[in-house]
């Protein structure tokens, strides 16, 4: 090639507009129909479920609510068999609906890249006149923001489910780990976070099953994470000495100490065999024969000989802010990664 | 214009050339077949020219001076990878929809009116078709792009001949009716020595051999003579590959045009293209192209 040659070749490039956005549309809708098939009748049939039992739970809280005067006694009792009678079912539920974003990252994420690899029909995507870059901008990010949105509406169902079990007043606030990840934006962000893992995984992978089976393994291992060491230090949690905490904390730790180290079940059964109480865990005690009928609470006895009870929790009025907390760096990771699947597609060696 | 020029081209995965030092200037027009062994960098080198892969070493460009890969080289060059993979759930009319939409210009009455003529219902999906089928539906797609170049990786490997008949067929109708230049891969060159008027020969990741075949076939004889003399013969010739017999020995010798006189006994046939290929094969240390031409002494200054 001469160099005169070069800048009429130059114009030839510049004249040549990329294909519009919208070519792809048809394209991503056809390939993937399926796949958004599938969100909708998983979504669909978690939701119809929802639907009908948080009818259920509503029609029963109504009866819990309109309970006059609702310090007496008797409504406390009726509050209390409502959540004995519920809140244990919509927990199993909370717990079974954890692994939604690992579905859909994993059954809607994964193939997308890792099929046409793995069939080898990326030699034929990717020579099309479209580009493969733009080709896999144009699948990713609109399945990115269905994903996102499906399960952005069905927080709002999820929301409106547990509303009674929190307005009845049960021990578990919505930081509680099981309810915060299906609750505000955490559900979305998570989706999100699994989507782009499989997305990445089934590039680096290029097998679906194994693709499917790393994308639970590494969301898993991110939740799991999230969940157990960083999300309590979202905010600094508060730590203090009083024996009552405001109402659906979520308390991270709690412990007896004496003389600033931490006390041993040991050390604590030593001082209470005085009394004749045996501490079977730090928090329930068992009185014996010999135990003097003056004592009241073993909690106070051990208060009186030297030991603290340290409380480390995080009130539930910082749901939003731990909301978006969580979401913001889920949102931001999930960024990074479609960018980076993108980039190694543009410059991938075949 | 040269469809395909390559420079110094070069591909390493991990600590393995696949393709090594490779240029090559491929004028357009032509129906080029891209042989050599298995393992010589055939795919390779294909992957480089329409931007699967990108080179380790060295430059390509396709359709005079487009880039490998950029969009001006996407829109002119229509691929069809080795086993002509296609997306076995959707219908032809849906992958003919789908190629439609992933190009600047997409023949589409061309494309049924061949399925119609190949007698592939619009309805039926690749996965349900036989090799034969798939290939040709692959090459409709190629061919309703109007393509000005088209590159196809080993198209008849999974074909049985009856399919291989129909689907050159095809691909010699495509060149008669729009001139589209052509390049075939293939390990066996006996399905594309009738097509086929430039020949490329890859052995072991380089270019060993690079002409059009007329040139070649006439720069090239065989001689035949006693096989006693052949040693002391081939000293004086630019010998290509020697094959003895009992009394008789078999040069093949590059002659580049020029004829010098043979010793009493000696004989000179032409050679055919297929017998002038098994014979740089064989001997990968023998070479074949156009390279830079001696510049007499005089002339230099």
């Amino acid at each position: 090639m001469s160099a005169a040659t070069l800048p009429k070749l130059a114009r030839q490039d510049d004249r040549l507009r990329p294909l519009p956005w919208r070519r792809m549309a048809w394209v991503t809708w056809r390939q993937h129909r399926l796949t958004l098939a599938g969100l909708a009748a998983l979504l669909g049939a978690a939701g119809a479920y929802l639907l009908i039992t948080g009818l259920q739970i509503h029609g029963a809280y109504a009866a819990v609510a309109a309970c006059r005067p609702a310090n007496a006694q008797f409504c406390q009792q009726v509050d209390n068999d409502f959540l004995k009678t519920y809140a244990p079912g919509v927990g199993v539920v909370f717990g079974l609906f954890q692994v939604i974003p690992a579905l859909i990252g994993a059954f809607a994420g994964a193939p997308i890249l890792a099929r046409e690899l793995e069939t080898g029909t990326f030699r034929f995507a990717w020579t099309q006149g479209f580009g493969r870059t733009r080709w896999t901008i144009a699948k990713l990010v609109p399945l990115a923001v269905a994903v996102t949105v499906a399960t952005g509406a069905f927080t709002l169902l999820v929301s409106w489910y547990v509303q009674p079990i929190f307005s009845a007043g049960d021990n578990n606030g919505p930081l509680y780990p099981t309810l915060f990840d299906l609750l505000g934006v955490a559900l979305a962000a998570w989706t999100l976070t699994a989507f782009a893992i499989g997305v990445l995984a089934g590039f680096l992978i290029r097998r679906v099953v194994p693709a499917i089976v790393a994308t639970f393994a590494v969301w898993a291992a991110l939740a799991v994470g999230t969940g157990l060491f960083l999300r309590a230090h979202y905010v600094a949690p508060v730590v203090t000495t009083n024996l009552t905490i405001p109402t659906q904390a979520w308390v991270i730790n709690q412990g007896w100490f004496r003389g600033g180290s931490p006390a041993s079940l040991d050390m604590i059964n030593t001082t209470l065999a005085q009394v004749d109480v045996r501490a079977v865990t730090p928090e329930l005690f068992q009185p014996g024969p010999a135990t003097p009928a003056t004592l009241g609470d073993p909690v106070q006895y051990l208060m009186h000989h030297g030991y603290t009870q340290l409380t480390t929790y995080q009130s539930a009025t910082q749901f939003w802010r731990f909301q978006w907390i969580e979401g913001g760096w889920l949102f931001a990771l999930s960024v990074i990664l479609i960018a980076s699947t993108v980039w190694l597609v543009r410059r991938r060696a075949a | 214009m040269n469809v395909i020029e390559t420079n110094a081209l070069g591909k390493r995965y991990g600590n393995t050339w696949a393709l090594r030092d490779c240029s090559l200037a491929i004028p357009d027009g032509h129906v080029v077949a891209l042989v050599g062994p298995n393992g010589a960098g055939k795919t390779t080198l294909l992957n480089l020219m329409v931007g699967l892969a990108a080179p380790t070493a060295g430059v390509v460009t396709v359709l005079g001076g487009r880039p490998a890969g950029s969009p001006a080289a996407l829109d002119g060059i229509a691929f069809v990878a080795q086993d002509t993979p296609l997306y076995r759930n959707l219908s032809a009319a849906d992958m003919l929809h789908l190629s439609r939409n992933l190009n600047r210009r997409f023949d589409e009455r061309y494309a049924k009116a061949r399925l119609g003529e190949l007698g592939i219902p619009l309805q039926q999906t690749a996965g349900s078709m036989s090799g034969g089928q798939q290939a040709q539906l692959a090459l409709t797609l190629a061919l309703a792009r109007r393509p000005q170049l088209l590159v196809l990786d080993e198209p008849m490997a999974m074909l049985d001949p009856l399919a291989r008949h129909d689907f050159m067929a095809t691909v010699m109708t495509a060149i008669a009716d729009d001139g589209v230049s052509v390049l075939l891969s293939s390990h066996v060159l006996a399905e594309l020595e009738r097509v086929a008027d430039y020949l490329v020969l890859l052995s072991d990741g380089s270019v060993q051999v690079s002409g059009e075949v007329d040139d070649l076939l006439a720069s090239h004889q065989v001689l035949t003579g006693p096989a006693a003399e052949a040693g002391a013969y081939a000293q004086r010739l630019n010998v290509v590959h020697v094959r003895r017999g009992e009394a008789q020995a078999h040069l093949l010798v590059r002659t580049d045009g020029t004829t010098a006189p043979m010793p009493p006994g000696w004989e000179a046939h032409p050679v055919s293209l297929e017998e002038l290929t098994l014979a740089y094969m064989r001997d990968p240390s023998a070479a074949a192209l156009p390279g830079p031409a001696r510049i007499p002494v005089e002339a230099r200054n």
